[in-house]
């Protein structure tokens, strides 16, 4: 069996992107995984339908500190949502308030049992319910 | 005698498979799973009710178990009740005994239980503005009995403790504290949660001296879905029913209900059958090994677990409860430099070594000891040191990974 612990996860695990405090956030949330001990603290700064930064801070597992990490890459300078339903569907640019579990699995590229999957899915948790704010 | 891997079908079909999760669940030795086959292939009629041969004789198997139990413990058949599990048995008690707890009483409980002896009685107290007091431990994860005098008084009703801890593996002193409570408090109803004990320990309850033990058979070798509750016999006459439903009942009519006596009117419909009757078996596998024999097996293993990975690792690991071997059964609950448990046991999976992570349903425990998580080995007769240097060698892995 090879390890799902791979070069990509354990890089963002050890030197996550966009780590630390946003200052100028005008948004946070904190989310956390009492059965883990999982907490990730998310800061952004939205701006005319776009995350122009985002931040975070916590503490977490490879696969919740990767997913983070990741998460927050890609969806700095993409747009929440798009200004009409049809351009929603068209499926080539992906708008944040569509991302799913299935996006997090690809962009992790691992296979995981229910207990792991969700420490993958906390990140996202945690923006949803950011911008449901 | 010690078994050894080949009674276990499991390491036939994972011959690399490292099991360090007894605490979890026990494997099943051959003679319990063959048992429980045969139920199904030769006589599978419900008990209780059937007057044919195949009827009764399920009957006489399953009265066989309740025997069997009986014995195991040293008490009378009668006292027995099958239940689903450890924590059905103690939801039958705080639910029976419940109602007869007022505003103003106390419930005493320990801060090391799981969940399951924990969350029926804070949930109770709450309902009945009854106040739960919480016995604390010391340094060495051992109960701190300093100031029981103070947690149990003239107004405590119930006062319900493990025996063995499932995260610190600790052996409570549980005769000498049933001494002391009866002493504080001679009407004080006992209750020991013996599931972690139960298959290390010989418990003899003529002379353990409580009102109520609870248990699994899972975690003794036994089939899943079965759970035991033993009670002195006139405590259970003195409870009400909990399920109401066939099997349990005397006579039936329109305006009444007349129930059977205890045991059977705590078991209502159905219970596991099979999973009861090879339950027997489980009980003679331990006692073809002896307690002794497990013991001092367990005991060795637990030496040199902590041995070894003290060792290896030195101050990277912190390995919970006391030092004393005798006081602790082989349960090593640690956690291992900054690594978080679910990458530790998930690491250690890739090389078939199965650990638990997480609190081990024991959260209260957890905050007391200022740490979301951990990550637990537990051993039992089928471990060997070769498993020990297993784990050794697979934390060296988390480390060269995580690192």
């Amino acid at each position: 069996m090879s390890s799902i612990y791979h070069d990509i996860l354990l890089d963002h695990y050890k030197n996550p992107r966009n780590f630390g405090n946003l200052k100028n956030a005008n948004k946070k949330t904190t989310i956390s995984n009492p059965v883990c001990g999982d907490k990730i603290n998310m800061m952004v700064l939205i701006k005319n339908n776009k995350v122009n930064d985002i931040k975070f801070k916590g503490e977490g597992c490879v696969i919740s500190t990767a997913s983070t990490s990741l998460l927050t890459e890609y969806v700095k300078n993409k747009p929440l949502t798009a200004f009409c339903k049809k351009a929603m569907r068209d499926k080539k640019t992906a708008y944040i308030v569509t991302l799913d579990e299935d996006f997090i699995l690809k962009m992790l590229n691992i296979h995981i049992g229910p207990v792991r999957l969700k420490c993958a899915l906390l990140p996202l948790e945690a923006l949803k319910k950011l911008l449901k704010n | 005698m010690l078994p050894t891997k080949q009674d276990f079908s499991i390491f036939k079909h994972n011959p690399r498979l490292v099991y360090l999760d007894s605490a979890a669940t026990s494997l099943k030795p051959k003679s319990v799973i063959k048992t429980l086959c045969t139920y199904y292939e030769k006589y599978s009629a419900n008990v209780g009710r059937g007057i044919y041969k195949l009827s009764q004789d399920a009957t006489q198997a399953y009265e066989d178990s309740r025997s069997a139990v009986a014995e195991f413990i040293s008490a009378d058949p009668d006292e027995i009740v099958f239940t689903r599990n450890t924590t059905e048995s103690l939801n039958l008690l705080a639910y029976t005994l419940g109602k007869n707890i007022k505003p103003g009483d106390t419930i005493v409980t320990s801060i090391m239980e799981h969940h399951s002896n924990f969350v029926p009685w804070q949930q109770l107290a709450k309902q009945k503005k009854a106040q739960l007091n919480i016995i604390d431990i010391d340094d060495e994860g051992r109960l701190n009995l300093s100031n029981l005098e103070k947690l149990i008084t003239k107004k405590t009703k119930i006062v319900t403790l493990t025996y063995v801890s499932n995260v610190l593996g600790t052996i409570n002193p549980i005769a000498l504290i049933i001494k002391k409570i009866k002493h504080i408090n001679p009407k004080t109803t006992i209750i020991i949660d013996a599931a972690q004990a139960v298959s290390h320990i010989p418990i003899n309850m003529k002379k353990l001296g409580a009102d109520f033990i609870a248990f699994s058979a899972h975690k003794m070798f036994g089939p899943t879905g079965v759970g035991i509750l033993w009670g002195k016999k006139e405590k259970l006459i003195s409870l009400p029913p909990y399920l109401f439903g066939g099997e349990m009942v005397e006579e039936v009519n329109i305006k009444n209900t007349t129930f059977k006596d205890s045991p059977y009117k705590f078991e209502a419909g159905t219970p596991s059958i099979t999973e009861i009757i090879a339950f027997k078996q489980a009980l003679s596998y331990i006692q073809k090994i002896g307690f002794e024999n497990i013991q001092k097996h367990e005991q060795g293993l637990t030496k040199y677990a902590i041995h070894t990975l003290q060792k290896e690792f030195k101050n990277n690991i912190r390995i919970l409860g006391t030092k004393n071997i005798k006081q602790r059964i082989g349960v090593l609950t640690f956690s291992f430099a900054h690594y978080h448990p679910h990458d530790i046991s998930q690491i250690l999976d890739e090389d078939h070594i199965c650990v638990r992570s997480g609190h081990h349903c024991a959260m209260p425990l957890h905050q007391r000891l200022n740490m979301p998580a951990s990550t637990r080995a537990s051993f039992h007769v089928y471990n060997s040191y070769e498993d020990v240097d297993k784990l050794v060698a697979g934390l060296k892995k988390v480390e060269k990974i995580l690192q």
